[in-house]
């Protein structure tokens, strides 16, 4: 039961990375962003260009993995995202874009990296074990870089006139506009900032499984649901919905074949909807 | 040889879509005054705010802010240029702090943000108790002064209020006139549209009457008020 408590807030960090850029992304730009769980695995995979074919370090591989994928972000707001914006595109125009956008990504990656698993070039570590429960290195890793990251995004947000800035921007676009807040340029924090997160979330997935180029669209179910039991829009509430999704799927093994873990996110999501649509933190 | 207008629009027509709203108002706004624009509902008194503040681009007619053609810039050009503008509703950012809404007026400089929200913290006493409250806990009275303090964090050439005193309580409107006339003491000029047309007047220096688009009055406020005409159609009787 601890063990897979341990699994599941292993799990619940990786989708509260994905979930946190999902929901700024939706609230700042009005784009729910389908190709997020793509980002993720695009760092994944440059992490592993970087680690594997080109023999960097693990860490400076992931760096340079986790940055290439939000400054692809940012180029991909200034040539298409910004032109939508400027012609007043709706909000189904730019979904069925990020859906395409999805497809884009996924496609190159099996073009360049083929369809099979791989896996990122790391040092053998032992599982630590304390009296029977196991955890693996990574697995510590991915809990404190993800709690590490959460607590520079609560600083940003709380500390930073372009964190500052967000939420005014998530409060109110036109009186931000009018105020004379850089619109354009918050956008492009907040994609930076999701994007990085996700890749981030993307290279600790691919720690503790294998790396494939359907992982984050798998991974974007889940991410769906924390989004939505946190409350839309909200990055505090995508951590906390990250987790608890993270830790439903993993208990449920406890009673239920492993194979239905993406099902118990469903099965929250519809509840939330039922119950409370604004989600636990929304106040709408 | 120029006068002192430090804003000017000349024939303005605007409209939001096919329909024409402005059928070419002129107004004039001086140094050191504050000027009403009045009218009934439908009469363009928003609009006309909005074409001046870029919002809406107008169709004709020019916009001139400082001696410089600004018609058609948008919003955020013309806060730079040093023109504020508090929109009649939505006026404040909820989930910041009053302090934080302050900061975000702010947001076009670099540097003396501090020291311009504590002035303005103690020109607004009651939000100075409050100031790290979110707005959203604030009541409608306080939340129309955090609006003003916004706009006014950048030391506006002109100041442009769109129904002030819209949705308050009858004490609390005399408190926001208290208000708009101390800011415009400090030698800030302001252009305001009210329908609380009495109260507006008696603090004016000029006042302008809109119907259908077009100008249908001007002159001091003071005349204004005991105008006929005005006194029949806007005070009520």
């Amino acid at each position: 039961m601890i063990q897979q408590l341990i699994f599941g807030i292993v799990t619940g960090s990786i989708i509260a990375l994905g979930a946190i850029g999902l929901s700024m992304i939706y609230d700042i730009l009005d784009l729910v962003n389908f190709a997020h769980g793509d980002f993720m695995t695009l760092g994944a995979y440059l992490t592993f260009l970087f680690n594997v074919s080109l023999n960097l370090n693990l860490i400076l591989a992931a760096a340079l993995g986790i940055i290439l994928t939000g400054v692809i972000s940012l180029i991909l707001d200034k040539i298409m995202w910004k032109k939508l914006r400027d012609k007043g595109a709706g909000s189904i125009t730019l979904l069925i874009t990020a859906i395409g956008l999805a497809l884009v990504i996924r496609n190159l990656i099996v073009f360049q990296w083929g369809g099979s698993n791989v896996g990122f070039d790391l040092p053998l570590s032992q599982n630590l074990n304390f009296h029977g429960i196991m955890i693996s290195t990574s697995g510590v890793l991915t809990v404190v870089v993800a709690a590490l990251l959460m607590i520079a995004l609560d600083l940003i947000l709380r500390k930073t006139k372009i964190g500052k800035a967000m939420r005014a921007l998530s409060d109110n676009k036109n009186l931000a506009r009018i105020t004379g807040i850089n619109v354009d340029n918050i956008i492009l924090w907040t994609w930076g900032i999701g994007t990085s997160f996700a890749a981030v979330g993307g290279v600790l997935y691919g720690l503790n499984t294998v790396i494939r180029p359907d992982m984050g669209w798998f991974l974007l179910l889940p991410i769906f649901a924390a989004v939505i039991l946190g409350g839309i829009g909200n990055p505090y509430g995508a951590m906390v919905g990250g987790l608890i999704i993270g830790i439903s799927q993993e208990m449920s093994t406890i009673i239920l074949p492993s194979s239905y873990k993406i099902a118990v996110s469903f099965v929250i999501l519809i509840l939330v909807m039922l119950i409370k649509p604004e989600g636990i933190f929304g106040e709408k | 040889m120029k006068d002192n207008n430090v804003l000017e629009a000349k024939n303005l027509v605007a409209g939001y879509t096919d329909l024409d709203i402005l059928n070419g108002v002129s107004i004039e706004l001086k140094e050191d005054e504050i000027v009403s624009i009045i009218g009934p509902n439908g009469a363009g008194k928003s609009t006309l705010l909005k074409s001046i503040f870029g919002i809406l681009k107008p169709r004709k007619g020019k916009v001139i802010f400082k001696n410089e053609d600004i018609t058609g810039l948008k919003p955020n050009k013309i806060v730079k240029k040093g023109m504020s503008y508090v929109p009649q509703d939505k006026n404040t950012f909820p989930s910041l702090s009053v302090r934080e809404n302050l900061e975000m007026g702010a947001f076009i400089k670099e540097d003396g943000t501090k020291e311009k929200i504590n002035e303005i913290l103690t020109k607004f006493p009651d939000l100075k108790e409050k100031e790290n409250q979110k707005v959203s806990k604030l009541s409608g009275g306080q939340r129309q002064m955090v609006a003003m303090g916004r706009a006014m964090m950048l030391d506006p050439d002109a100041l442009l209020l769109d129904e002030p005193s819209a949705g308050l309580a009858p004490n609390l409107v005399d408190e926001v006139f208290q208000k708009i006339e101390k800011i415009n003491k400090t030698g800030t000029p302001i252009l305001v549209v009210e329908q609380n047309a009495r109260k507006i007047l008696s603090i004016s220096e000029r006042g302008y009457v809109l119907e259908m688009g077009e100008n249908r009055l001007e002159g001091k406020g003071k005349e204004l008020l005991n105008n006929e005409e005005v006194e029949k159609l806007y005070l009520g009787g």
